[in-house]
């Protein structure tokens, strides 16, 4: 069996994984795990969006919580507005409509991504991965010391933001539709990988002098992809707040920036299926040593350290062998 | 006379206390090779960096097409027509020989901001890669990695990308290197034929290759044009002699 086609089966296998346990789990009444399983398929798609940026563009951004959060605090936002009955800033008005949310996430991630994005991809390697921390940690600051929406404390969500036709109250209709979008953000992947602007993006990793020696400017294929993958991690930062109905500014802190990359290098860095592979992974062991160790994360590194040692490729490389490009 | 398509007047850049070019000027004419031509560290590759964009001199213009190339960066130089090949292979290392043709290919056509169609099966892309390829004689490793090439094809993976890319003018530096007899004598016969589509500035060291190609013949020594000259002429003068040809003349 070729290489491509053992990926494709493990990316399957993990994708059944996914969808069947917690099917199993309402069937038996254990609704704990749909939940587990919904963290899963949401930090999955955060990672899916850094990978854009992180595994196509050779980005390290170390700063993408502050789109996750971001996208969180509009969910959070939308849903404290439509509550209380009054209208948003900018005489926007306040909605429950999970869509419209969305769409407003997407847009102020792109929004916010494109000036960081100029600013930071003026610089490459360690600055670019301290320049993304530092405007990250501004955001954050921003939402720790902004009183109107919780401040520190965060922000409540009492009723689940709606979708229409689905009970997204309901632990196994959210995970579902949180399963729907983290499979359309897996397209979306794949297709930009194999497309001419994810090319360009390939290149400009693998080298950039050659990509300006074909008259193809680094900087703006950088920039885009950066803004792409920030608005699909914000994305993933509405589905979180809702499943939590909670966001609070440690949604915006560097360990979430940090998680993400652990998620992708973990499950393997340019896969499609990296990230799930790394968000199965990294939310099993939470649930299952986290019950028995506060120092979980301590065994999590230790995983960390043989991946990067001895299997560049990932869990997903080891299980699949060394990736093929076209 | 029309005028040159590449001049370079009075060019001028200094590394620390180095003169590494010292006041150059020098054209490149429609349906020319213009052989550029010194000793190790005269500063040819600094001189092809200059004209691509990739190092800035301290003085002095470069005119392509007519235009000032000063405030441009090396895309921006590369779209207007100027397409080159590193002395050391410049590859994307993890892409095919195809797909690294391919990209000069989409680079030619113009947007690299499509974002859903899969280049793979887009014979607007593979058509015209594969015909380069073929040109440059690599078709058989057209699926290969390009960092599992040998040198020599690397080299002429470099060849297809410049020609991929429809350029106004090559510049080649140093392309014989590494390629033994056989493959620069084949190579001699391609950049024959090649003038045609576009005049070429050659820095090269296989003077068998030069004297049978070039039109133009100019010597770089510390930075400094010292002669130019046809192939006759600068076999026969004697600075040029004793500062590089020695006995290869
Ligand atoms: N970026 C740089 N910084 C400092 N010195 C440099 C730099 N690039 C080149 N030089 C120096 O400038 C001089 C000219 O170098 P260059 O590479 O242009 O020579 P060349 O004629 O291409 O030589 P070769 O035939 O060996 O390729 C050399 O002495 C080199 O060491
Ligand atoms: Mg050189």
């Amino acid at each position: 069996m070729t290489a491509l086609s053992r990926e494709t089966l493990v990316s399957a296998l993990l994708l059944v994984l996914l969808v069947a346990i917690p099917v199993a789990a309402t069937m038996v009444g254990e609704p704990f795990y749909v939940t587990l399983a919904t963290r899963i398929a949401i930090l999955a798609l955060a990672a899916v969006g850094l990978n854009i940026a992180l595994g196509l563009g050779g980005l390290v951004s170390f700063g993408h919580a502050a789109f996750f959060g971001l996208g969180g605090y509009v969910a959070g936002i939308f849903a404290t507005h439509a509550f209380n009955g009054e209208p948003l800033p900018f005489g926007l008005a306040a909605t429950t409509s999970m869509p419209v949310i969305w769409l407003s996430a997407m847009a102020l991630c792109g929004l916010v991504a494109l000036p960081i994005g100029a600013i930071s991809l003026r610089t490459s390697g360690v600055y670019f991965i301290m320049i993304t921390l530092a405007f990250a940690q501004m955001i954050y600051y921003f939402a720790v010391s902004w009183p109107s929406y919780g401040g520190e404390d965060g922000l409540s969500i009492y009723v689940r933001n709606s979708f229409p036709g689905l009970n997204t109250a309901q632990p196994l209709p959210y995970f579902l539709l949180c399963l729907g979008v983290l499979v359309a953000g897996l397209v979306l992947f794949q297709l930009i990988k194999g497309s001419r602007f994810g090319t360009a993006l390939e290149a400009s990793r693998q080298n950039p002098t050659r990509l300006a020696a074909v008259g193809i400017a680094p900087f703006g294929i950088r920039l885009v992809a950066f803004a792409v993958s920030a608005m699909v991690t914000g994305l993933a930062g509405a589905l979180f707040a809702d499943l939590n109905r909670f966001v609070s500014p440690s949604m915006l802190s560097w360990h979430m920036s940090g998680e993400l990359i652990v998620l992708i290098i973990l499950g393997g860095k340019g896969r499609l299926f990296g990230p799930l592979a790394g968000a199965m992974v990294y939310v099993l062991f939470e649930y299952a040593l986290g019950g028995i160790t506060e120092r979980w994360q301590f065994f999590l590194g230790l995983i960390l350290l043989g991946v990067v040692l001895f299997a560049r490729g990932g869990l997903l490389g080891l299980l699949a062998g060394k990736a093929r490009h076209g | 006379m029309a005028e040159p398509v590449l001049q370079l007047s009075d060019l001028r850049k200094s590394f620390g206390a180095l003169k590494a070019t010292d006041g150059v000027s020098l054209d490149l004419r429609g349906g020319e090779i213009h052989a550029l031509i010194g000793p190790n560290g005269a500063g040819k590759s600094t001189l092809i960096h200059q004209i691509c964009g990739s190092i800035r001199p301290d003085s002095g213009t470069i005119r392509f097409l007519g235009e000032d190339m000063a405030g441009l960066d090396m895309a921006a130089r590369v779209r207007r027509g100027l397409g080159r090949s590193f002395q050391i292979s410049s590859l994307a290392p993890e892409f095919s020989a195809l797909r690294n043709v391919m990209l000069a290919v989409q680079a030619r056509q113009g947007s690299s901001f499509r974002f859903l169609r899969p280049v793979a099966s887009d014979g607007s892309l593979t058509g015209p890669a594969m015909t380069m390829l073929e040109r440059v004689g690599l078709e058989a490793r057209a699926k290969v990695p390009a960092a599992e090439l040998s040198h020599g094809e690397r080299r002429q993976l470099e060849i297809a990308i410049a020609l991929a890319l429809g350029p106004k003018a090559f510049l080649f530096d140093e392309p014989m290197a590494g390629l033994g007899p056989e493959g620069s004598k084949r190579l001699t016969g391609f950049l024959d034929g090649l003038r045609h589509e576009a005049p070429i500035l050659l820095v090269e060291h296989d003077m068998d290759a030069v004297f049978a190609l070039a039109d133009r013949i100019s010597v770089l020594v510390y930075g400094r044009i010292i002669a130019t000259g046809t192939v006759a002429e600068i076999r026969s003068d004697p600075e040029v002699r004793r500062a590089y040809l020695g006995d290869a003349a």
